[in-house]
C-alpha cells in the first residue's frame, strides 16, 4: 500500500467522521488517545527512571521528596564501575558483545545449513529427525541445565574445564531448533527450478546454497539474526551457572553485592539496555518479524 | 548426469569447492545442527532422566528408583512454587493477553494516527533483558522509599511493603512480568487483526452490529488460534520464570514468589544435589506438558462447535 493512497483513505475517512459522528463517537476517540498516552507513559517511564538515576549520586536514589530530573554524575558512576575490580565490567562488556556476536553468526549458519537440508533434499530420516528437533522445542531448557553443566565443568571425555569461558556459553545455544524451523520454512518457498538451473550451470551444492539460496533469505536471516542477539545478550540464566562474566551477570552481582549503590546499579542496567535499544530504533521491521516468526506460519 | 560433470567444470568451480553430491549434501549441511544436538540436548535430556533416578550415597552416585519422584511429590516447598505460579498463571496471563488485545485492537483502528510510534513504545520492554527489568522494578517498588511508594503516599496510601508482604510481593512480580510481555503479545495480535480481511466488518457495520458484536463475532472468533498460541506460550514461559523470582524479589517472603526454575536452580548450584534437581526439571517437564495439551484439547473442542 502507498503511502498517497492510505493518507487519501485517511482523510477521506476523517471527513467522513466528522459528518457522520457525534458527540458520542468523539468523546470515545479522545478517550481512546487518552488511554494509549497513558498505556505509553507506563511504557516508557520505567526506562526514564533507569536513565535518569544512572544520572544521580549513590544517595540522591531513594529519597524523600524522590528525584525526577536528571543529575551530572553518570560519569563518575561510570568509572567507579569500571574500578570496582571485583565486579571487572570490562571483562563484561567484552565478553557480552563477544559472545553475542559469535553465537548470532554461528548459529544462523547452522540453522540455514540445516533449515535448507530439510526443506530442500529428499533424504532417509528427514521426517523423523525433523520431527525431534521439533519435539524439543516442547522441552522446557531446565531438563539440561545440569548435565551441561557437568559437561561443562569436566565431564566430557577430555575433561575439559570451560567454566568461565565463552564457550561455555556459546556451545549449548548454537543449534536453535527455533531457528532451524524457521529456516526450513522460509526455505520452502525457495524454487527448485533456480536449484536446477544452479546445477546445470555446474555450480556445487554448497554453492548453490551459499550463493544463490541464502542471499534471497536476507530477511528471514535479519530477523533470526536479531531475535537470536537479543535472547544471547540479554541471557541471564546460563552465563551465571556457566561463571561467566556478562552484563546481565554483572547487574545480579551488583545488585546482590551492594543494595545501596542504586545508582551504579541503574548506570550498569542502562549500559545493558541501549545498546539493544539503539538497534531496536534502527531496525524495527526486523525485531517485530522476528518477534512475530514463531506466531505467522505455525 | 552429475557423473558426467567434466573435471574443466571442477577446475571452473575454484579449488576451495570441494563438490557434494545432491546425494550426500543433505547430511553434511544437516551434520553441524546434529552434532551439536545430540552433544548438547538429546544426551543432557537422557542423562538428567539417568540422574533423576539415582542419588548422592557419601560420595557416589547410586540408583534410588522412583524414591526422588515421592520425595518431589511429598515437598512443601516445590508445591509452593508450582502454586505461587499457578498464581500467576491465572491471574498475570488473562490480565495481560487482555490488555494485548485492547491495545492491539485500538492500535488496528483506521482512524488511529501515529500507530507505528505507539506500536514501537509499546514493544519497547519486550527488548529489555530480564535482568534489566527485575531491578529496574526493585528500585522503582523499593520499601519504603521507591518512587512508586512516593507516589502512593501523595494519595495516602501506603507505604505498601512490596518485599515483606506476601500478596504484595507477589503483585510485584505480577506487575514487572506484565510491563515486560504485553507489547510483545500486542504485537502477535496486531499481525493477526490485520489479516482478517476488512470487507467482514464492512458487512457487519451495513447489518448495523455494534463494535462489541463486531468484536464478539468477528474478531475473537478469528483469533482463537493466535490467542491459543499466545496463551500456551505464556503458560510455558511463566512455569520458566527464574530471572525475576532470583533478582527481583529473591523468592519473596515464606517464599511467596519461589519459582520452580529458582527452586531447581538453589536445589543444583547451590546445594550441589544434581539428581534432585533433576527430578524437579522432569516435575516441570510433565507440568508443561500437561498444561499445554489441556489448552490445546480446550481449544480444540470449541473448533468443533463451530
Amino acid at each position: 500500500m502507498s503511502a498517497s493512497i492510505s493518507a487519501r483513505a485517511q482523510t477521506g475517512a476523517v471527513a467522513g467522521g466528522l459528518r457522520r459522528h457525534g458527540l458520542g463517537w468523539w468523546m470515545r476517540q479522545v478517550g481512546l488517545y487518552l488511554a494509549l498516552i497513558v498505556g505509553a507513559f507506563l511504557s516508557l517511564f520505567p526506562f526514564y527512571y533507569m536513565f535518569m538515576a544512572s544520572t544521580l549520586e549513590k544517595s540522591e536514589v531513594l529519597t524523600q521528596p524522590p528525584h525526577l530530573t536528571p543529575s551530572n554524575q553518570l560519569f563518575d558512576n561510570l568509572s567507579r564501575l569500571l574500578n570496582d575490580s571485583t565486579l571487572d565490567l570490562a571483562a563484561g562488556i567484552w565478553n557480552s558483545v563477544i559472545i553475542a556476536v559469535i553465537s548470532t553468526v554461528l548459529s544462523v549458519l547452522v540453522a540455514s545449513l540445516a533449515g535448507y537440508a530439510f526443506a530442500k533434499y529428499r533424504w532417509r530420516g528427514r521426517d523423523l529427525l525433523f520431527f525431534v528437533f521439533l519435539a524439543t522445542l516442547m522441552i522446557p531448557s531446565q531438563v539440561t541445565y545440569v548435565p551441561l553443566f557437568k559437561i561443562m565443568a569436566g565431564g566430557n571425555p577430555f575433561e575439559w574445564n570451560w567454566l568461565g569461558t565463552i564457550q561455555a556459553v556459546i556451545l549449548p545455544g548454537l543449534a536453535s531448533p527455533f531457528g532451524i524451523f524457521l529456516m526450513r520454512q522460509s526455505f520452502r518457498q525457495f524454487p527448485d527450478e533456480l536449484i536446477d538451473a544452479g546445477r546445470i550451470d555446474g555450480a556445487g551444492e554448497f554453492g548453490i546454497f551459499w550463493r544463490i539460496a541464502l542471499p534471497i533469505m536476507r530477511p528471514t536471516l535479519a530477523a533470526l539474526s536479531i531475535f537470536l542477539f537479543q535472547k544471547e545478550w540479554s541471557n541471564f540464566f546460563w552465563p551465571l551457572v556457566a561463571q561467566v562474566k556478562t552484563l546481565p551477570t554483572r547487574i545480579g552481582a551488583l545488585s546482590g553485592a551492594s543494595l545501596i549503590d542504586y545508582s551504579g546499579i541503574m548506570t550498569l542496567t542502562s549500559l545493558s539496555v541501549l545498546p539493544l535499544m539503539i538497534v531496536f530504533l534502527l531496525m524495527q521491521r526486523q525485531f517485530i518479524s522476528g518477534a512475530l516468526a514463531g506466531s505467522v506460519k505455525g | 548426469m552429475q557423473g558426467a560433470v567434466s573435471q574443466s567444470d571442477r577446475k571452473r568451480s575454484g579449488r576451495l569447492e570441494f563438490r557434494l553430491s545432491p546425494k550426500l549434501a543433505p547430511y553434511v549441511f544437516v551434520a553441524p545442527a546434529l552434532i551439536l544436538f545430540l552433544l548438547f540436548m538429546i544426551y543432557p535430556i537422557i542423562y538428567s532422566f539417568l540422574l533423576s533416578l539415582q542419588t548422592n550415597r557419601e560420595g557416589e552416585q547410586v540408583w534410588n528408583g522412583l524414591n526422588n519422584y515421592s520425595r518431589l511429590l511429598g515437598d512443601e516447598l516445590f508445591q509452593k512454587a508450582l502454586f505461587n505460579t499457578f498464581i500467576v498463571l491465572l491471574i498475570q496471563v488473562p490480565i495481560q493477553l487482555t490488555l494485548a488485545m485492547l491495545l492491539a485492537v485500538a492500535l488496528n483502528s483506521k482512524l488511529l494516527r501515529g500507530k507505528t510510534i505507539f506500536r514501537a513504545i509499546y514493544f519497547l520492554p519486550a527488548i529489555t533483558g530480564l535482568a534489566a527489568v527485575s531491578v529496574i522494578f526493585r528500585i522503582l517498588y523499593a520499601d519504603p522509599d521507591g518512587l512508586v511508594n512516593s507516589f502512593l503516599s501523595i494519595f495516602g496510601f501506603g507505604p505498601i511493603h512490596w518485599t515483606l508482604d506476601e500478596f504484595w510481593n507477589r503483585v510485584l512480580l505480577i506487575l514487572a512480568i506484565t510491563w515486560r510481555w504485553t507489547g510483545y503479545n500486542m504485537v502477535i495480535y496486531l499481525s493477526g487483526l490485520q489479516s482478517i480481511p476488512g470487507d467482514l466488518y464492512e458487512a457487519a457495520e451495513v447489518d448495523g452490529a455494534s463494535w462489541t458484536t463486531q468484536f464478539f463475532r468477528i474478531t475473537l472468533p478469528l483469533m482463537r488460534p493466535i490467542i491459543l498460541f499466545t496463551t500456551i506460550l505464556s503458560t510455558i514461559g511463566t512455569l520458566q520464570i527464574f530471572d525475576e523470582s532470583y533478582l527481583l524479589t529473591n523468592g519473596g517472603p515464606q517464599n511467596a514468589t519461589m519459582t520452580v526454575g529458582f527452586y531447581l536452580y538453589r536445589t543444583a548450584f547451590r546445594q550441589a544435589d544434581f539428581s534432585y534437581a533433576s527430578t524437579i526439571a522432569y516435575g516441570l517437564l510433565v507440568f508443561i506438558a500437561a498444561l499445554s495439551i489441556i489448552q490445546f484439547k480446550f481449544a480444540g473442542d470449541r473448533e468443533e462447535d463451530r
